[in-house]
């Protein structure tokens, strides 16, 4: 009795966002999955939350911070060592070309 | 139809913290790849990031140098999206409470002062560092991941290139002064996305704009624009549509070149961070972060004005960067008449830095050197003839009394010397003597020539003047 449902182009964006790609019948066995969590999201919307303001932490906790000291683990060797595969200290990787780069 | 263009800038600005924004690991540029990480910036699971007090601190010094209101209740929030350049595959910021809102940049186009609203500013995190091989895969330094950042996004009020580059030359001059980052394009501490649209001139509602990236210099930006600009108009006054879409500048051919069309932000999932404890930022602790701010340009300037008697537009000149202008303070501090250590720095240093395509802080020259051969002309000892010898010594880092004592290079200033050459010059040029009294002024710039001469150029110009003008007079 699903009351969202999703099609399979927007599954297919969906993952497509995580740089997967699936055949039709994984679409369709994932699409299941979303539709079921997307209907979980439909009842808890039906809670009526107009005058409730967000909540982003369950803890009480504020400004646990830490103070601005450069510690090195020295940690290079043994990270690279667990990569799938490295180069001259660098984590080598299958080349995605289509976004661009850095913090955006 | 005519158009006008509306131009809204995103900078990027690269915090030099000790560390990280959420991982204790070193923020150093140039350092050995990957050298700088640990397992946070690796995204390893079960790691749990801390947020760097110095890195929200730096925010909040970007804000308040940039008069914007600092956010009181903010937190954190997850940007997801899959790259090799961010293992965890999402880059932690804040989206939906920036630290700053409703500041504004003054800047100064064709002689007119224009503000321009600062949006808002967040405190974010970068990515680490992806080079493409062709042999198909990537290579990635993980070093820069996680270095903090401060996003600042502007209004929508900069109406021209030449607007969008004086924004960009005040926000780098004010960000450099609160010592929070060396904003240098050419490092990428400084980064620079572009939105443009045009509308017919009227028109209420803004034209769909378009992105520009890769820009990476103010001057690359500003033509970038301009091509920009003339490609939409174009676009449209062929009958065509402005599509949403993200264009790279391509620095060989000038023009721009489409990416890919934009995706929406409800792609990027956003959603509030879980790890970190949201954020209170009370009075108590703005007023502290206030009172650090180091002196800003403006301070500066207004101080060398009022303070020092320095011409306003000299002032300036030496607070185009913060290395100038604490290299000019230290000079004068080191005991240096100002005017003069100013001119020295905006001249002679600028050449030699311009020549030797140096920066100043790798000179070997020393504000006490500097001050130390002002000081030398200042009382007389050597001549700015001879100053320009002790200059080129000093620019190698000699110290500028040695080097004088060790090169004979003191000015003659003794009047019990002087005068016997004096006389000794005069008697030998009676035709001199007369053309002065016959009211001759020319006579006395070769009698002064003749003592240069013989004393090899160490005479006091001032000293050999007034005891000529007294012997001429004598006789």
């Amino acid at each position: 009795m699903a009351e969202t449902e999703l099609t399979r182009e927007e599954v297919r964006h969906v993952a497509g966002l995580a740089m997967l790609e699936f055949n039709d019948q994984e679409l369709d066995y994932f699409k299941e999955q979303l539709d079921d969590i997307m209907n979980l999201i439909d009842i808890l919307n039906e809670v009526d939350t107009t005058d409730v303001p967000a909540t982003f932490t369950v803890t009480e906790n504020r400004n646990v911070l830490r103070a601005d000291e450069g510690i090195n683990a020295e940690q290079k060797a043994e990270l690279l060592a667990r990569a799938p595969e490295s180069e001259n200290g660098l984590i080598k990787v299958p080349a995605i070309i289509n976004e661009s780069a850095g913090a955006k | 139809m005519n158009f006008e263009t509306t131009i809204g800038l995103e900078v990027h600005v690269e915090m030099k913290t000790n560390s990280k924004a959420f991982s204790p690991s070193p923020v150093a540029y140039g350092a050995e790849v990957n050298a700088n990480t640990n397992v946070i910036d690796w995204g390893y699971p079960g790691v749990l990031p801390q947020a760097n007090k110095g890195a929200i601190e730096f925010g909040m010094r970007a804000a308040l140098a940039l008069n914007a209101e600092i956010t009181p209740e903010t937190h954190w929030d997850r940007k997801n999206y899959f790259y090799p350049d961010n293992p965890k595959a999402y880059q932690i910021t804040e989206h939906d409470n920036p630290i700053g809102r409703n500041g504004y940049l003054e800047i100064e186009v064709n002689g007119e002062t224009k503000r321009i609203g600062i949006r808002e500013l967040h405190v974010e995190e970068d990515a680490g560092k992806n080079t493409h091989n062709p042999n198909g895969y990537s290579y990635v330094d993980l070093n820069r991941q996680g270095t903090p950042l401060i996003e600042i996004v502007s209004e929508a009020d900069i109406t021209s290139p030449d607007e969008a580059y004086a924004y960009l030359e005040a926000l780098r001059q004010t960000i450099q002064f609160t010592g929070i980052s060396d904003v240098k394009m050419e490092e990428g501490s400084m980064r620079v996305d572009a939105n443009l649209s045009v509308r017919p001139i009227g028109q209420k509602e803004f034209g769909v704009k378009t992105e520009l990236k890769n820009l990476n210099s103010f001057n690359y930006v500003r033509k970038g624009l301009e091509f920009e600009a003339k490609r939409q108009v174009q676009v449209l006054l062929g009958g065509g549509e402005i599509k949403q879409e993200t264009r790279r500048y391509d620095e060989a051919t000038g023009t721009t070149i489409l990416m890919r069309v934009k995706e929406g932000a409800e792609d990027y999932r956003y959603f509030p961070e879980p790890d970190l404890t949201p954020l209170t930022i009370d009075e108590a602790w703005i007023a502290k972060v206030q009172a650090e701010l180091p002196e800003s340009a403006k301070a500066r300037r207004q101080r060398y004005v009022n303070e020092l008697g320095i011409e306003a537009y000299d002032a300036e000149v030496i607070t185009q960067t913060l290395e100038m202008s604490d290299f000019f303070d230290a000079t004068v501090k080191a005991g240096a008449e100002a005017k003069r250590a100013a001119n020295y720095l905006m001249g002679d240093v600028n050449a030699y830095m311009n020549d030797k395509k140096v920066e100043l802080q790798n000179t070997d020259l020393t504000p006490a050197n500097l001050a130390g051969m002002i000081n030398l002309i200042e009382d007389g000892t050597i001549s700015t003839k001879q100053a320009k010898k002790v200059f080129k010594a000093i620019m190698e880092g000699e110290e500028p009394v040695a080097y004088v004592e060790k090169n004979g290079l003191k000015q003659l200033s003794d009047p019990a010397i002087l005068q016997p050459v004096i006389d000794g010059v005069l008697d030998a040029n009676e035709q001199s003597i007369e053309d002065f009294k016959n009211g001759k002024d020319r006579a006395v710039g070769f009698l002064v020539g003749a003592i240069m001469k013989q004393t090899k150029g160490q005479a006091n110009p001032n000293v050999v003047n007034e005891l000529l003008m007294a012997s001429l007079n004598a006789r």
